[in-house]
């Protein structure tokens, strides 16, 4: 069915889809309306989920973990301080090999207090265990939604997945939506290692080193074998719905001499600006990163690479830009931009090409070059 | 104590401590609750006790979760076991600390929120897990490492947070009467919604007392008013047997206190604010019971 719907909406259309078998969630901006709209769903009976209306993010993971090792697909969204708020919480999901899925709405970190868009929030959990998606549409951030489920409850990952949204900047922009008659695209739940009453076991006890060793190196191979499982998903979710996604978005990068890397609604900008450049004869093209856990294999050779970070780690540089540099040995131009909702408009982006430096940072409106 | 089943879901040989009274309780809760039961176990003495991957001490599934998480991750399990149409009993075994200080919040929000499950705080009145530091339970004039002088503040009366959230079913319990604690964990798990037990613990290396003496502490608790034994059902409340005598005349405080190594040389003026402590919730209980108040 098409319609039109915000980010938000796209997202609780998605969960009313899978149908969890439990829902544990706190309202916090620019999230709230996910939350609001799967309780108004469960509420008119359109969604015979369990609604657990938490008193907090440590325990919307809390009860996300309780539920989903009981036996249940299970769901949350959090945003920002609500996801650092869960933070304990987050690395015990994955630690326990539970495979929810939570949408988060990609927004700054006090102080000083700011609802808009950055990607802080989701990077501070980067060595959760979590596979962590980055959309850029209202229409992605249904398809991901639904994908992760798939992709989490599979035996070969086993790992829960974040979904995440720019604040505002998709969160609450309308677009056109087209929703999906599911089909069996999504198997009844089944978690091999749900508590049972008549297999009693113990779960996540005191683990000597050698096992304890073993179980973080299972995350790893699982982390691993996530990259096919993804491209699996992907491949089958393009088959019956008609729509296809990679691990990178690229965009006219063929024959690319200089390609912008991105991430979210910056990299959905970006192919507007590299429109832009193609006009003025410079060969650009963009790769908007998607799955940034695991981390995709770029082919960045021979080419010069503007890497945009809509984040910081303090003290070392831009997390993408790190990630792009230690991944494929290409030393970027690192432009910082879009901190708490910074606006950078498609010829920013287009100024970042132009003007570029490799090798150099630059912080967009506050330090030199730009 | 013929009713007591002889089935055993704690079984022998823990890594718990020589008189360990929270692991004779857990015993028996595990008796009363039987083998379609979950524990949920935040960081304490029993997330310890139950032993080493991959071993394991007991007889039904124990979901081990976070210090602050019990209550929550309880009651995720709760509700997807319930949507599933399972009628499973979902038991929180939790310590003081995970219950009175950090485990609050979830505790009250799943209260709050009518959550169908049991919460069971076994209290030996410190963090014995980690070696015996203060907690919100410890009592005043009690010495632990980081209260060295004795804790100067009184024990938070949890049982009065908990009872303003209108539970269905809260009770009082203590080691030395496991059978009252049988019954009372049997009556809890027959009525739906939230479910707490609050049960105190006396622990040998923490209250420094021998370990041979673990059922006389408890016992001395009870008969001083120390600690009280009652039921709140559907907000009525009533004393239980072991507590009804002692009420009416309460051995002398002194005989609790002088038998730990915790209280030693506690001054005259905190036993007789103790004892002045002891008086109100006596008197307290009493007029609710006789619905006074």
């Amino acid at each position: 069915m098409l319609t039109i719907a915000t980010g938000n909406k796209a997202v609780a259309a998605a969960v009313k889809a899978a149908k969890p078998g439990v829902i544990a969630a706190y309202p916090i901006t620019p999230q709230t309306e996910i939350v609001e709209q799967i309780a108004e769903y469960v509420n008119a009976g359109d969604l015979a989920s369990q609604y657990i209306p938490v008193e907090s993010e440590h325990s919307a993971m809390a009860a996300c973990i309780g539920a989903s090792a009981g036996g249940v697909r299970t769901f949350t969204a959090t945003s920002s301080h609500g996801l650092l708020y869960m933070h304990e919480m987050v690395h015990w999901a994955a630690g326990a090999r539970l495979p929810i899925v939570m949408a988060n709405v990609n927004r700054a970190l006090g102080p000083g207090w700011n609802t808009w868009a950055e990607h802080s929030d989701a990077f501070s959990q980067r060595d959760t265990g979590w596979l962590q998606v980055f959309v850029s549409t209202v229409q992605e951030a249904y398809d991901a939604t639904l994908m992760a489920f798939k992709i989490a409850e599979d035996e070969r990952v086993l790992l829960p997945v974040m979904v995440n949204l720019d604040g505002f900047a998709l969160s609450h922009i309308m677009q056109s939506l087209e929703t999906v008659d599911l089909g069996d695209f999504l198997p009844p739940y089944h978690l091999p290692h749900a508590v049972d009453t008549e297999n009693p076991c113990v779960y996540g006890p005191m683990t000597g080193p050698d096992d304890y060793f073993r179980f973080r190196w299972d995350i790893e191979r699982s982390m691993r074998d996530a990259r096919g499982v993804i491209a699996d998903v992907e491949r089958e979710f393009a088959e019956r719905f008609g729509r296809s996604y990679g691990p990178t978005e690229d965009y006219r990068c063929e024959d690319a001499d200089v390609v912008v890397i991105a991430v979210g609604t910056l990299g959905k900008e970006a192919e507007v600006a590299i429109d832009l450049l193609r006009d003025e004869g410079i060969k650009a093209g963009s790769m908007r990163l998607r799955w940034f856990r695991p981390f995709p294999d770029l082919d960045l050779a021979g080419r010069e690479v503007v890497v945009i970070d809509r984040d910081y780690s303090f003290g070392f540089g831009g997390v993408v830009a790190n990630a792009v540099r230690a991944k494929t040995g290409v030393e970027p131009y690192s432009v910082i931009a879009g901190l708490g909702g910074q606006e950078v408009t498609y010829n920013n982006i287009a100024e970042f090409v132009r003007n570029r430096h490799p090798g150099e940072e630059t912080w967009f409106g506050v330090s030199n070059h730009v | 104590m013929s009713a007591i089943p002889k089935e055993e879901y704690l079984f022998k040989c823990t890594s718990a401590c020589a008189g360990c009274s929270s692991s004779l309780c857990l015993r028996y809760v595990l008796k009363a609750a039987g083998p379609d039961s979950v524990l949920v176990v935040p960081a304490c003495c029993t997330s310890v006790l139950q032993g080493i991957y991959p071993g394991t001490a007991m007889n039904v599934p124990v979901y081990n979760i976070a210090f602050a998480a019990a209550a929550a991750c309880a009651s995720g399990m709760s509700n997807a076991f319930r949507s599933l149409g399972k009628e499973t009993n979902v038991i929180v075994y939790a310590g003081d600390g995970g219950t009175v200080d950090i485990g609050i919040q979830a505790l009250s929000g799943a209260f709050e929120r009518g959550t169908d499950f049991l919460y069971i705080c076994y209290d030996n009145e410190a963090y014995g897990n980690t070696g015996m530091q203060r907690s919100g339970a410890t009592p005043l004039g009690a010495r632990t490492t980081t209260t060295p002088g004795g804790k100067p503040t009184a024990k938070k009366d949890l049982d009065r947070i908990v009872a303003a959230h209108n539970p269905p079913y809260m009770a009082t319990a203590c080691s030395a009467y496991p059978l009252d604690l049988y019954k009372k964990v049997k009556k809890a798990l027959s009525i739906p919604g939230p479910k707490f037990i609050h049960i105190l613990a006396p622990c040998p290396p923490g209250w420094r007392y021998p370990s041979e003496k673990t059922v006389e502490m408890g016992k001395l608790a009870v008969k001083t008013g120390t600690w009280v034994l009652y039921e709140r059902e559907f907000g009525k409340l009533s004393i239980s047997g072991p507590s009804k005598a002692a009420m009416k005349k309460p051995a002398p405080l002194e005989d609790y206190i002088k038998g730990q190594g915790r209280f030693k040389n506690i001054s005259p003026e905190i036993i007789d604010e103790m004892r002045q402590q002891v008086e109100r919730n006596i008197q307290r209980l009493s007029r609710e019971e006789a619905g006074i108040c």
